[in-house]
């Protein structure tokens, strides 16, 4: 199994790499560079060819690459051209921020989906299984940005029952260990802060966890489907065996294994989800800082995040597997 | 709702104060702007984001009057121009004090003009952008796109007066004095978190812990927090504040980019204050409780005809493409109420306005006259417009240029779009590379001057116009330098009338007003034509 992770963690540098220089390269092609961003609108054309030449951005595109990659290996991604920040400082701030939301909305997609994909795959055809099956076509094809924000008029505008927007209320005093709020304040017993930051996270874990939601759904549907016409479900029934029983051991066991696989890739699509989702309830993660960093053209911040982007991509893959591994033995076979 | 009313909205505002009616006066007051802060230091910022939290924290010499771009008295009570321009008095108000209880005086702006005028490394001279365009350089210039400087020096005669010297006079001055980059720092607070530090990093530049942590101003609102992941900044009273103290014990202000966001967080209660509601809501807004504040217009939206192109070399055809845009319908249907069509390329209010310049009137027919005397009846022409923005002179470019480019196919020139994002290459190309034939760009005054507005787009040559008159250039240049300040007016008169009238490298399109929207429980707003607002005197109850 260890040779097994070293394996696959070797071979995600080279790619790493390649992508992260394919990367830099067209960022750096796209018209309307740093030093034009920096000036802002008051902008020579003098100035600007002096910024570039302070900013070393006349150099060639690979001494660039190079000066960029070294300061990577020291965990320094320069600064924001949008907030003068420290990038790494932006991103320790944003990922907890984003993670948590994730975290909530695939909680919401699997507490619920499973649930209503084995309910429906039991009940096939009949009234339930139509309406599941209808509102997850609907739920795949809604845009996130407009659910968002209908949910947001409806709940926290109209009826005023939860928070329009932010992760805790402004003002709020709360003590910040991990940045995950909710358990920040588990951790502090800061109960206020634990109600606070709950209350604002439920908005936007639904908007962006109804994709998923809807995935899940229709993959723990089909594929209980599938297990409950095997030989051995039915040798199970002929045995008498409890429906329980037949339900833990055999049904789900089985047919949650491609339902994990979808789980994992659905994680490592939510980033693209997030970016919209935080923008309309102004979350402060990871998305908000891609959407701020395309429209600023804060190319500093957009290489960093394109490059933690790839590497979270390929660890939760490498999750993916692995979990497939311990929980298919053939995998780790093979 | 018309400006009218916000006008006069604005002076109700203004004589309610002090007749109770204060509110809460431990509220905390929530504003929403569309963008992060960049840093807190008001001499290494030049946007409206930064501004806004800095312009409560400081204060400058001069002032804008609250609602207009008129000058009065602020750290200073008088200021005199010698004869010749080359001499600026300051006497300076008593008994104020920085928020980390050092005295202000006279050694306190000179030791702020200095630092100015001295500030080293390339990366803190390039990011000092308002200093530049007044003061054109610095003792030691880094790099070679430096000017000519204008500073000579500072002198404390005593604790009350304090002496500016410039090598020659300046129209801008002392008008820039209300600059907020020019706003007066702390120098005991300058010293002690190494203001001057700018350090490369990367592609970008950090800030000191004066720029980021510690802003050190004399104004009614002190720094608290700056929480940079979400872009909150925390301010509250100054309780030793030498005037009128702030109304509400905190301010905070959040940023929340998206326009709808900031609408929702108004309409649930989340925010008191939101800056450039679309205008399409202002009426939604009102009929909820809201109140919608427009700002006088302060700006110019053009469109500019790149001289490069042989053919709008020939002012007949720059003429006809002006007789060919039905501005009127344009202002009516595409601009927010109160816009109007422009005449000059500089807003009515400042000195040196020409009521009397050339108009172009609406006139299809002369505009195809004036081309087939040119022998430019099958005119091509690239037309440059922005994506991904939205300017206070220019709510939707693209609307803007579908409007244009109807009238100008109209009289048979044929236009080719060419659509790019704002950041993502527009400016580049227009300002820079000057590939375009026409283009729409335009300007928000920073001070009560008219060589902000004409002397920035006409007063030299750019890429932007291909413009090469050298006459026309020194004729600006002539107005700049006049210290009498009624020949100053003639002057500009003057210019503006030949802009219009004999050079015309650009159609003056209009002036819009930008608005700031509050909730129905916010009292004592003045909105202002530089978005100058200031909270201490706004209330919640």
């Amino acid at each position: 199994m260890l040779r097994y992770v070293v394996r696959r963690l070797i071979g995600v540098i080279p790619t790493l790499f390649v992508l992260s220089f394919l990367l830099y390269a067209w960022l750096r092609s796209l018209p309307g560079g740093p030093a034009s961003a920096l000036l802002g609108d008051k902008a020579t054309p003098e100035k600007i060819a002096a910024l570039n030449q302070t900013l070393g951005l006349d150099d060639p595109i690979w001494v660039q690459y190079g000066k960029f990659i070294g300061r990577v290996f020291t965990g320094d991604f320069g600064a924001s051209l949008a907030s003068s920040r420290p990038v790494a400082d932006e991103l320790a701030d944003a990922l907890p921020a984003t993670i948590e939301l994730a975290f909530a909305a695939l909680l919401f997609a699997i507490v619920l989906g499973i649930p209503l994909g084995y309910l429906s795959a039991k009940r096939r055809g009949g009234f339930f299984d139509n309406a599941t099956v209808i509102a997850t076509l609907v739920g795949v094809a809604v845009p996130v940005f407009f659910l968002g924000y209908v949910l947001k008029q409806w709940f926290a505008v109209d009826l005023g029952w939860l928070p329009p927007s932010g992760r805790v209320t402004v003002g709020l005093d709360q003590t910040r260990i991990t940045g995950f709020l909710v358990l920040d304040g588990i951790l502090t017993r800061e109960w206020d802060v634990v109600w606070d930051s709950l209350r604002h996270l439920i908005l936007p874990a639904i908007t962006l966890g109804t994709i998923p939601l809807a995935v899940i759904v229709r993959i723990t549907r089909a594929s209980v489907l599938d297990v409950l016409n095997e030989d051995y479900v039915r040798t199970a029934e002929a045995k008498g065996l409890r429906a329980r029983t037949i339900r833990n051991r055999h049904v789900l066991r089985n047919g949650l294994l491609p339902v994990s696989t979808t789980i994992g890739l659905q994680a490592g699509l939510l980033l693209a989800g997030a970016v919209l989702t935080e923008k309309v309830f102004v979350w402060g993660g990871i998305g908000s800082l891609l959407a701020e960093g395309i429209e600023k053209r804060d190319y500093p911040r957009l290489q960093a995040l394109i490059l933690v982007a790839a590497m979270t991509y390929v660890l939760v893959n490498l999750i993916v597997d692995l979990s497939y591994a311990l929980i298919d033995p053939r995998v780790r076979v093979r | 709702m018309s400006v009218g009313i916000a006008v006069s909205l604005a002076a109700c505002a203004d004589s309610e104060r002090g007749e109770g009616g204060d509110g809460d006066s431990n509220a905390t007051l929530t504003i929403a702007g569309s963008g992060k802060p960049k840093n807190f230091d008001p001499i290494f910022n030049d946007d409206g984001e930064s501004y806004r939290p800095i312009r409560q924290m400081y204060e400058t010499l001069i002032q804008n009057k609250a609602g207009t771009a008129e000058l009065e008295p602020a750290l200073a009570t008088k200021w005199e121009v010698s004869p010749d321009g080359k001499k600026i008095t300051f006497t300076l108000r008593e008994g104020v004090k920085f928020h980390d209880g050092t005295d202000f005086n006279a050694e306190a702006v000179c030791f702020n003009t200095d630092r100015w005028f001295n500030m080293k490394t390339p990366a803190a001279q390039s990011q000092m952008i308002y200093y530049a365009d007044v003061f054109g350089g610095f003792a030691k210039n880094e790099t070679e796109a430096g000017g000519d400087p204008l500073y000579a020096g500072c002198e404390a005669t005593n604790p009350t007066t304090a002496v500016l010297s410039l090598n020659k006079f300046r129209g801008a001055l002392p008008a820039a004095f209300t600059l907020t980059a020019l706003s007066i720092s702390s120098p005991a607070a300058l010293k002690k978190f190494n203001a001057d530090t700018v350090s490369q990093s990367g592609d970008s530049f950090t800030y000191s812990d004066y720029a980021t942590k510690n802003p050190t101003g004399t104004g009614p609102f002190k720094f608290q927090s700056y929480d940079a992941s979400n872009g909150t900044t925390t301010l509250v009273r100054n309780e030793d504040y030498w005037g009128e103290k702030a109304k509400v014990a905190k301010l905070v202000i959040r940023t929340i980019e998206s326009e709808p966001a900031r609408k929702q967080e108004l309409e649930s209660g989340a925010v008191d204050i939101i800056d450039y509601p679309a205008a399409q809501d202002w009426k939604g807004l009102e009929s909820k409780g809201m109140k919608v504040e427009v700002r006088p217009a302060f700006n110019v939206l053009y469109m500019g005809m790149n001289e490069k192109n042989p053919k709008l070399k020939d002012l007949r055809v720059r003429q006809a493409i002006a007789h060919a845009i039905n501005r009127e319908q344009l202002v009516k249907t595409k601009l927010p109420e109160g816009a109007e069509v422009a005449k000059n390329f500089m807003p009515k209010t400042l000195d040196g306005y020409a009521d009397d310049a050339t108009g172009y009137a609406y006139d299809p027919n002369k505009a195809k006259q004036l081309l087939a005397a040119a022998g430019a009846s099958n005119l091509t022409l690239k037309f440059y417009y922005p994506t991904e923005v939205s300017r206070p002179y220019m709510p939707d470019p693209k609307a803007i240029y579908t409007s244009i480019a109807a009238d100008l196919t109209a009289v048979g020139i044929k236009v080719e779009p060419v659509a790019r994002p704002w950041n993502g290459g527009y400016k580049d190309d227009v300002q820079q590379a000057g590939k375009h034939d026409l283009h729409l760009l335009g300007w928000t005054g920073d001070f009560n001057d008219a060589y902000n507005f004409v002397g920035t787009f006409f007063g030299r040559e750019k890429a932007e116009f291909g413009f090469t008159d050298k006459a026309a250039f020194a004729q600006i240049a002539a107005a700049d330098a006049e210290p009498d300040a009624d020949k100053r007016k003639a002057l500009y008169e003057q210019v503006n009338r030949d802009l219009v009238g004999k050079y015309l490298p650009a159609v003056p399109i209009s002036h819009s007003p930008p608005a700031i929207a509050t909730a129905g429980n916010i009292d004592g707003l003045v909105a202002s034509p530089l978005t100058d607002e200031r909270f201490a005197p706004v209330s919640k109850s």
